[in-house]
């Protein structure tokens, strides 16, 4: 049914165009070289890094600016190798083969080398690794542990040189720990295309600053916290609500309960050294309950709310639009479930917010529904309500502390907690997640569908909303036009995506938007045009392309994620990061969803029963408007 | 304007960049380059790549538009002699820029004129526009179909790094002066990732003068492999500073002699990225093949301390390497400590040793060609000086005797 659009898209790999002055050779296979790589003869394409090279020989180079994510760097100079003939040492990362060559991985001067990069580095690294958060899981660490440092050949500081900023929400920076590798440059000036990091200063006093050297909370970052996860040492990392938590659970006078994302449950098996990939969700459920949250809902419940919410303003901003001839009506519709990209656009496109979907993060509406829904049904003072939300995401920490996310009168959420975060919770608690037994979520939101789940997965949103609109427009279900009702061509990890999808059948209105549309004989012929962009600089690829008029103008919804892959690549999810463990951790949502026996919002039989209870003025209506809706900050680029 | 004192006999006053550039603009891209490659021609800014060869590389490149940049960011400390040529011959210099632009197939020049040179810039300018007027730049240069060619003055900032020649496009292109990963190489893949031919100011007024004398006029100078004369700025305890045109393979014995300096202990031959040559090597030879040099010479009389020589050029180093590449950024800020150690007499013989090593480190690690030589000065003076700087250590040499 649906026709899948070729259009030149961008790639998840970090785009050179801000960069054009970084340029690589090309690979070319159609050339391949011979190269001997410690005595080993081998056939590459040409324009192979040396790096990839000797990987593809089974022969590993230490590493610590690359990184699968980013453009190349070259400049902590561990990957050092010799190549026959040359008089000096060449960056593994940074050399493509483009004749024979022979090459050397480990020789004295090659070893002596690093180890000097790795004494260098450890003198200007401050701080002992006990005190530090990424202790047992930092790159430095490794390779001083694999280049034999016992002693500090040039000197080792542990007295402080400057101030931690913690002047964000989400993201703090300790520079004392900075390696300047630049990997948070090149993630936020390339592949996020944001720009808030960049080295300033020359020679020693080199840094990683912003701009006018301005504290994190008061530039135009976006919180996605993806320069945390490339962040090779402990100088970057989120905001750890873990100790406050605590608190709250040891107070017997607090109802502390825990709404999950789908991603983290994705991801947390990392933290306890599964596969990338590996769900953990009925485990997981088992541990929080153990480490003592109240209560454990399924943040997917109102990922399903947001889909008929959300999917509802859609209809109605199509109706206002085709059929009243309204033009004031902002098309496309943004989704707004990423608050890394709703900040994004609040900076950098206020101008049109009118686009954004006024509905809650899905987390931002299960706080609304725990201290007001909630608290009155289970007689609890919301006063006394600790709601925790396990989320992917750092932007996540930044979008519950928002002035205006008080709707129920309170904090709506008042922790956003990351996977990474959780994890160390859940060690300390003495509990082995993979051994735990399954338990199911709390009643009275209960198990969600597969929508909801797949909302961790860039397109996954898009996905939900097809298979819900197409559903109440048609009055089909979804699998007599996809197969299992699977929509693939919004589904994969190319940067942009479009799709149009014919509308050639309708059907009737049913209840529960029955007072909003007379019928949808309107639709009938028209082809819905969706798009989908995932990390930042791609959904600035979209944005620019609709200020020039192009296919994502005529879009009618624009499905936007901050972070590369979606919210299962969130800046809170586990270190490292790359490509595969993104591609793994997707293969899980997709797994779940496929093992739900309701995969259709508006099946989910709680949002029927929330809209029948409490809601009863239906999505869009004056209560939903209220506890669901929200509304946005022109911010602009220009800080004070 | 500066005064300095410049040799008399400088070459480049009997040239006449309107001869040169008709030479190239009656001779095909190959022919030219054939030329330049018979004369055998080196960089002039120090690195001494054969200039036919990177035209070639740059003519057989592909890209819809090439560049021809002059690098005039003249900053290793100790040389002068790219603002005398500036000052004097700047239609040669031009005129070699069009040459080349003639030899690659480039329509766009550009001169990265160095941050402190801004008083310069007004005159080239005119200049420039002199030659518009002339027919010399713009469209049909000298009534020659298709030899098309303009150069705008860019201006640098004062970043000694960007006479690197890719930290010096970045710079153009309006990023942070650092420099690049090679390959990819400037000839293919330049300024705006266009193939581009990067030379040094004296390049360019050496390439004009081939043109109009011939390869084998260039030739009948220097050695072998280094060609021609070379222009120096002399500079230190010496009597006549000033600029000098010499044969490349000159002795630095008859390089002293010429600038009377001939008590002097060592010298700096090729400035901050140079080395330190002492006495008992004062018959090595100023050339490509031995002791290269962009054309700094700065001379150190009986009297001075090698330490506050060494500790002098790595204050300039820590602070101007572009603090990209560790070994560049980190390596130079320990062995400027170890110079304060030796001084206090502090540095243990195995300390030093280290740190010796640490140096060659540098020098094999480091991203680029400025990286990789900037601590060659103080390698060299330990090398060569070993016993005036551990004399520190043992209390033999009390450093005040040192310092007349």
């Amino acid at each position: 049914m649906a026709e899948k659009i070729t259009i030149d898209h961008g790639v998840v790999r970090a785009p050179t165009s801000m960069r054009r002055s970084r340029p690589e050779i090309e690979k070319d296979a159609a050339h391949p070289v011979t190269v001997t790589i410690d005595g080993l003869e081998t056939e590459v394409p040409y324009g192979t890094p040396i790096l990839d090279a000797a990987r593809m020989q089974g022969i590993k180079i230490p590493t610590l600016c690359f990184h699968e994510d980013l453009c190349i760097a070259g400049v902590c100079r561990i990957c050092l190798v010799e190549v026959t003939g040359h008089s000096i040492l060449h960056a593994a990362c940074a050399y493509p083969i483009t004749e024979p060559i022979e090459i050397l991985t480990n020789t004295p001067r090659v070893r002596r080398a690093r180890r000097h990069m790795v004494d260098l580095i450890l003198s200007e690294h401050v701080g002992e690794c006990y005190s530090c958060w990424r202790n047992s899981n930092c790159e430095l660490q490794n390779l001083a542990w694999e280049y034999g440092v016992r002693s500090y050949k040039f000197g080792h500081s542990s007295e402080p040189r400057t101030e931690v900023d913690r002047s964000a929400f989400s993201v703090s920076r300790e520079m004392d720990k900075c390696v300047l590798c630049r990997r948070c440059i090149r993630t936020c000036i390339d592949l996020q295309e944001v720009g808030v990091l960049e080295a300033v200063g020359r020679g020693h006093e080199t840094k990683i600053g912003t701009f006018m050297d301005k504290p994190l909370g008061n530039v135009v970052c976006i919180n996605c916290g993806q320069c945390i996860n490339r962040c090779p040492t402990g100088a970057l990392r989120a905001r750890d609500p873990g100790d406050d938590i605590w608190d709250a659970i040891d107070d017997p006078k607090k109802h502390v309960v825990i709404q999950t994302a789908p991603s983290p449950r994705a991801g947390m098996g990392e933290c306890f050294g599964l596969e990338p990939g590996t769900p953990v969700t009925d485990k997981l459920n088992t541990a929080l309950k153990r480490c003592g949250f109240d209560k454990v809902f399924d943040t997917n419940f109102t990922a399903d709310l947001t889909i008929i919410e959300e999917g509802t303003e859609l209809i109605l901003r199509l109706y206002k639009a085709l059929v009243e001839g309204d033009e004031a009506v902002a098309l496309p519709q943004f989704t707004s479930c990423s608050p890394g990209w709703v900040k994004y656009l609040e900076h950098f496109y206020p101008g049109m917010i009118p686009n954004l979907s006024s509905a809650k993060s899905p987390q931002q509406m299960f706080g609304t529904l725990i201290k007001t829904f909630y608290a009155e049904r289970e007689g609890i003072d919301p006063e006394n309500i600790v709601s925790v939300a396990l989320m992917p995401c750092t932007a996540k920490k930044y979008e519950c502390n928002r002035p205006e996310m008080c709707d129920s009168g309170y904090k709506d959420v008042d922790y956003g907690m990351t996977t990474r975060e959780l994890a160390r919770m859940i060690h300390q608690a003495g509990i082995d997640l993979p051994a735990m037994p399954d338990t199911e979520f709390d009643d009275p939101f209960g198990g969600a569908t597969g929508s909801g789940v797949i909302f961790g997965a860039t397109g996954g949103v898009m996905e939900s909303a097809l298979r819900c609109v197409i559903e109440l427009v048609t009055g089909k279900t979804v699998e007599n036009f996809y197969d299992h009702a699977d929509i693939i061509p919004v589904r994969g990890m190319e940067g942009l995506r479009l799709v149009e999808i014919p509308i050639t059948e309708v059907g009737p209105v049913p209840d529960i938007i029955k007072h909003l549309v007379p019928n949808w004989d309107w639709l009938l012929g028209a082809k819905l045009r969706v798009g989908v962009a995932h990390g930042t600089a791609n959904a600035h690829k979209v944005m620019e392309d609709i200020k020039a008029g192009g296919p994502f103008s005529e879009c009618h919804f624009i499905e936007f994620m901050a972070c590369p892959g979606g919210c299962l690549g969130g800046g809170g999810q586990p270190i490292p990061t790359s490509p595969e463990i993104r591609k793994k951790r997707a293969e899980a949502i997709y797994a779940e969803d496929r093992g739900c026996e309701v995969r259709k919002s508006h099946e989910n039989p709680a949002v029927t029963k929330i809209y029948g209870e409490f809601l009863t003025d239906g999505p869009c209506g004056e209560k939903s408007h209220h506890l669901l809706h929200t509304h946005y900050v022109a911010r602009g680029k220009y800080i004070d | 304007m500066i005064k300095s004192f410049v040799d008399k006999k400088l070459t480049f006053r009997d040239m006449d960049p309107d001869v040169s550039l008709k030479a190239a603009a009656d001779m095909s891209s190959a022919e030219i380059i054939e030329t330049v490659s018979a004369s055998s021609l080196r960089g002039r800014g120090g690195a001494g790549f054969p200039t036919g060869a990177k035209w070639k590389f740059c003519s057989r490149a592909e890209g819809d538009q090439k560049y021809v940049v002059c690098n005039a960011d003249e900053g290793e400390p100790g040389t002068f002699k790219d603002r005398v040529i500036l000052t004097r011959f700047p239609h040669l210099v031009f005129a070699g820029m069009s040459i080349a632009a003639r030899a690659v197939g480039a329509t766009r020049g550009l001169l990265y004129l160095r941050g402190e040179y801004t008083y310069l810039r007004e005159g080239l300018m005119a200049a420039l526009q002199k030659r518009r007027d002339d027919g010399l730049l713009g469209d049909e240069i000298m009534g020659v179909d298709g030899f098309e060619f303009d150069i705008e003055i860019r201006m640098g900032s004062g970043a000694y790094v960007c006479g690197e020649e890719t930290a010096l496009i970045e710079s153009l292109e309006g990023h942070r002066g650092e420099p690049r990963n090679r390959p990819p190489f400037t000839a293919d893949t330049g300024m705006n990732a266009m193939p581009s031919v990067v030379n040094n100011v004296e390049t360019f007024a050496w390439a004009a003068a081939i043109m109009e004398k011939g390869p084998e006029w260039f030739r009948v100078v220097g050695t072998d492999q280094s060609t021609g004369f070379k222009l120096f700025s002399v500079s230190g305890d010496i009597d006549r500073p000033g600029v000098y045109e010499l044969p490349l393979g000159i002795t630095v014995q008859e390089l002293l002699a010429a600038v009377g300096g001939e008590n002097a202990k060592a010298a700096v031959i090729g400035g901050a990225s140079g080395r330190v040559v002492s006495q008992a090597e004062f018959n090595r030879k100023v050339c490509y093949e031995d002791v290269p040099t962009g054309g700094a010479v700065i001379v150190f009389g009986p009297g001075r301390d090698m330490l506050d020589v060494a500790e002098n050029f790595l204050e300039f180093m820590c602070e101007e390497s572009c603090g990209q590449c560790t070994p560049c950024r980190l390596g130079n800020t320990k062995l400027l400590e170890c110079v304060r150690m030796l001084q206090e007499g502090t540095c243990s013989a195995a300390y030093l040793r280290e740190i010796v090593e640490l140096g060659e480190s540098i020098h094999l690690a480091s991203k680029c060609g400025l990286g990789q030589s900037s601590g060659n000065i103080f390698l060299s003076i330990v090398e060569n000086f070993r016993e005036e700087i551990m004399g520190r250590a043992l209390g033999a040499v009390e450093p005040a005797t040192l310092r007349s």
